[in-house]
């Protein structure tokens, strides 16, 4: 085919990056988000971007980073595409800082590069606290160009309702709908990229966007597609409890020497900047003391986890500890990490370079995903997925400052095997009967006039505070599975009173309860999966933790968890996948000393 | 008292861009750290007005919820500003909350605001890389470069500074400060440079930088804290520049 139609799903790093490529080797591409691409969620990532440059004269490697990486994600990612983003990430480096990112520079006009968690080697590049920010804006005014070129077609405020598939259960094209005029379309192609993003809002209250549902990623789950590892989900140690949502406080606090303590005795009613460091509990120093407080996330929380709730330690009682930058002057301060302590002052209203910060863990990343092979496609002919919606490349917890890079690698990697297949299918979309659209559609059409017609007594964001609260308290840092089985049974409930809804808007303008109902019940059967696979996984392994099981068990679960839906029990099934470790040998994976 | 405190909220509502405007009274309890946002999700869970009228939750952009987006600015108590941050602690009641008043409305509290993003594409808001394949590392850039570079990388295109901006309106078609200082960001960069003069071309004619009026409503109400107006008089320079070495290459 010369010209193949290729459609994007969702504009955030992943997105754009798959866009470009597609549009720089000619091709045609059709983006549909559902905010302005410039507004979607990786504008929230802070600290920055691993790449082992090694302008520090550590002797860092790409190997290095690898290492790091598959040792970080407790040995259960498959070896082989880790490996190439790590080699792949200085190139990205340079890429983005040609294409104009602000990165901070060493006085001698390099990039310069801090720490993050997870290793000993200054790796991770940034643009002060704002690098998901900066990053994203640089390929956003790349796709802005292509646009002008005409060669990039936006669809913003468009939500992705399903794929179409032919009788062969080949993607064919999506179905959408318009936010604004509420049409249900379909949109014909000859390769599909997801890029949709995270799923934060399964757990409620999370550190993501609210249009991180993992809608489209459960669509295609339920349309025949894996989801891979779905219980690897990572708690962020450093957040900001709020009303609406959990902010995010960035890692590269610690990796700008940010200290973690508590006072050593309980209902200290000292202003803790005048609690001397003798009655201070630098816990993370004390447990870890070659990683000290930049331990991965995984290893963090659940250190203040145990001083919260077994030590009985957190701040006057509550589930708090202090994140300590005062000790460091505030002009270093102001010029590497001023955009999340103006987030702190501005939501809590303390200044973090006079009072040390109040944190506490928050749901934050999904290592799982929509399940891809090498070459970023899923399982389903002619869908591709790159960045958070997928699973490859984290593991079982993925390190600060990698998601960035794996972000724009898989979309790199996917835009162009796109096109490639796309090039390769026999019958053009073009020549695809237009009933396989207009039956997808008319789908599409009977769940919104079932959602419309629905006159019970359920209103969906109540169902779905139920969904946050039962997910985050059962399903996060701690799993018992008896806690694990009445989740998934709670879920279920729900899923039967979510037939019972009542939308108390039934206009046909720019109705958002409407669309945030359809996205709640992917969420609902999403959860079942994350839920039903952490019930499956009788182990501890990096982000899982059980404490019944806790340790690593490599004999019985070294292995890729795949789940898909049976349509007709309507819930998911299970298999297991080999993984590759033809790289590195699995070995334990301890923070209490080097490695 | 505290768990007893109760948050009023007077919201303007409009179904659509041609429908009625008329405002809803809500009074609901107060929960510490609230912010606007969080005072409409609650009123999602239970849409019931002040006077126990059922109605429709409201509608309204937004997203991160850390003001890094740009997507939830709207007018609070008559003031242009991002709703996430803003704290009802630190609110006067009942909180008045409209949407802004120079887009196209969509619905309630939404407004379409695409026109930002066609100016930055008139103005070439890009650098104009040969391509993404490996081409070595960028230019070097002097720390002072890049601490020059960075806030007015920092522009969050919530469009307030146009809100707010007296000379913003159909008749003069001003492109506004974001733009403006965006023109600013890319004429600085080494490689964003080789634009330069398309960049300037485009600000020349109607609409062009010559409608600012020096208000300074833009750089005081910039939530990012951007030197907005530093960016239009250096821009303003370099349009003047342009002009005159236009005369004399004709």
């Amino acid at each position: 085919m010369a010209n193949p139609k290729i459609i994007v799903v969702g504009g955030g790093l992943a997105g754009l990056s798959a866009v470009i490529k597609i549009a720089e080797a000619g091709g045609n591409v059709d983006l549909f988000s559902i905010v302005p691409v410039k507004r979607s969620h990786s504008v929230c990532a802070q600290g920055g971007i691993n790449a082992a440059k090694n302008l520090k004269g550590e002797g860092d490697t790409t190997e290095q980073h690898f290492d790091d990486t598959v040792y970080g994600g407790d040995f259960i990612a498959n070896q082989t595409p880790v490996k190439e983003m790590c080699d792949a990430a200085p190139g990205i480096i340079d890429l983005l800082d040609r294409m104009g990112v602000p990165f901070n520079r060493t006085p001698e006009g390099l990039l310069d590069f801090r720490r993050f968690g997870g290793t000993l080697y200054h790796r991770t590049a940034f643009a002060g606290a704002t690098t998901g920010q900066q990053l994203l804006y640089a390929l956003d005014e790349q796709v802005r160009r292509y646009e002008s070129e005409g060669r990039v077609t936006k669809y913003e405020h468009w939500e992705f309702l399903s794929a179409v598939l032919d009788g062969n259960r080949v993607c064919r094209g999506i179905c959408a709908m318009n936010l604004r005029t509420m049409e249900v379309r379909t949109f014909p192609c000859d390769a599909l990229i997801i890029a949709t993003g995270g799923i934060g809002a399964i757990f409620g209250k999370s550190t993501n966007s609210v249009v991180c549902t993992g809608s489209a990623q459960s669509a295609l789950y339920q349309q025949g597609a894996y989801y891979a590892n779905g219980e690897f989900i990572q708690v962020h140690p450093t957040s900001i409890p709020g009303e609406d949502k959990l902010r995010l406080m960035s890692e590269s606090a610690r990796g700008e020497g940010g200290r973690v303590w508590v006072p050593r005795t309980l209902h200290d009613k000292r202003d803790p900047r005048s609690i001397p460091e003798g009655d201070r509990f630098y816990f993370l120093e004390e447990w870890f003391p070659k990683y000290g407080n930049l331990v991965p996330r995984d290893v963090a929380t659940r250190a203040i986890h145990r001083i919260v709730y077994e030590e009985q330690l957190g701040i006057d009682g509550q589930p708090m500890v202090y994140l300590d930058l005062t000790h460091i002057d505030r002009h270093t301060l102001d010029r590497k990490l001023e955009g999340i302590l103006e987030i702190y002052e501005k939501f809590v209203g303390d200044d973090p370079r006079v009072h040390p910060m109040k944190i506490f863990p928050g749901m934050h990343y999904t290592m799982g995903g929509l399940w891809v092979d090498f070459k970023q496609a899923t399982s389903i002919p002619g869908i591709f997925a790159a960045g958070e919606c997928e699973y490859q490349y984290h593991g079982a917890n993925r390190l600060g400052a990698n998601s960035l890079v794996s972000c724009i690698f898989g979309g790199f990697t996917a835009g162009p095997e796109a096109v490639k297949y796309a090039k390769s299918v026999a019958k053009a979309s073009a020549d695809v009967p237009s009933s396989i659209y207009e039956s997808e559609r008319k789908r599409q059409m009977e769940i919104n006039s079932r959602l419309t017609s629905s006159s019970g007594t359920e209103n969906p964001f109540r169902i779905w505070r139920e969904l946050g609260e039962i997910m985050t308290r059962n399903v996060t840092v701690t799993r018992y599975n008896k806690n694990l089985i009445a989740t998934d049974t709670k879920l279920v409930e729900l899923l039967e009173r979510y037939r019972n809804i009542n939308l108390s808007d039934k206009g046909a303008w720019a109705n958002t309860s409407f669309i945030f109902s359809r996205q709640l019940y992917n969420m609902l059967q999403l959860a079942r999966v994350i839920t039903q696979g952490a019930a499956r996984r009788d182990e501890s392994r990096g982000a899982h933790y059980k404490p019944e099981f806790p340790e690593r068990d490599d004999a019985n679960f070294l292995k890729t968890t795949k789940a898909y839906f049976a349509p007709d029990a309507d819930e998911p099934r299970f298999e297991w996948e080999a993984v590759d470790t033809s790289i590195i040998k699995p070995r334990p994976r301890r923070y209490d000393m080097a490695k | 008292m505290a768990d007893t405190q109760t948050v009023k909220l007077k919201i303007k509502r409009q179904d659509g861009p041609k429908a009625q405007a008329h405002w809803e009274e809500f009074e609901i309890p107060y929960k510490s750290g609230m912010n606007v946002i969080s005072a409409m999700m609650d009123i999602a869970a239970n849409p019931v007005t002040k006077d126990g009228k059922t109605t429709t939750p409201i509608a309204y952009d937004s997203n991160c919820l850390e003001e890094i987006c740009g997507s939830c600015a709207m007018l609070i108590n008559g003031k242009a500003r991002m709703a996430c941050s803003a704290l009802v602690k630190n609110l006067e009641q009942p909180i008045t909350v409209e949407p802004l008043s120079k887009f196209p409305l969509v619905r309630d509290l939404a407004v379409d605001r695409n026109v930002l993003f066609e100016n930055l594409k008139k103005v070439k808001a890009w650098v104009p890389v040969d391509g993404t394949y490996d081409l070595g590392s960028g230019p070097r850039v002097t720390p002072q470069k890049q601490e020059q570079a960075y806030p007015l990388s920092n522009c969050i295109s919530c469009t307030i500074c146009m809100e707010v901006c007296p000379q913003f309106n159909e008749s003069t078609g001003f492109v506004g400060a974001a733009t403006i200082s965006q023109v600013a960001l890319f004429n600085d960069h080494p490689t964003g440079a080789v634009l330069k003069e398309e960049r300037l071309h485009a600000l020349m004619g109607d609409g062009g930088i010559h409608e600012c009026g020096y208000a300074q409503n833009c750089v005081e109400s910039c939530p990012k804290g951007i030197p907005l107006t530093r960016s239009i008089s250096r821009v303003a320079g370099q349009v003047m520049l342009q002009t005159v070495k236009d005369i004399f290459s004709r």
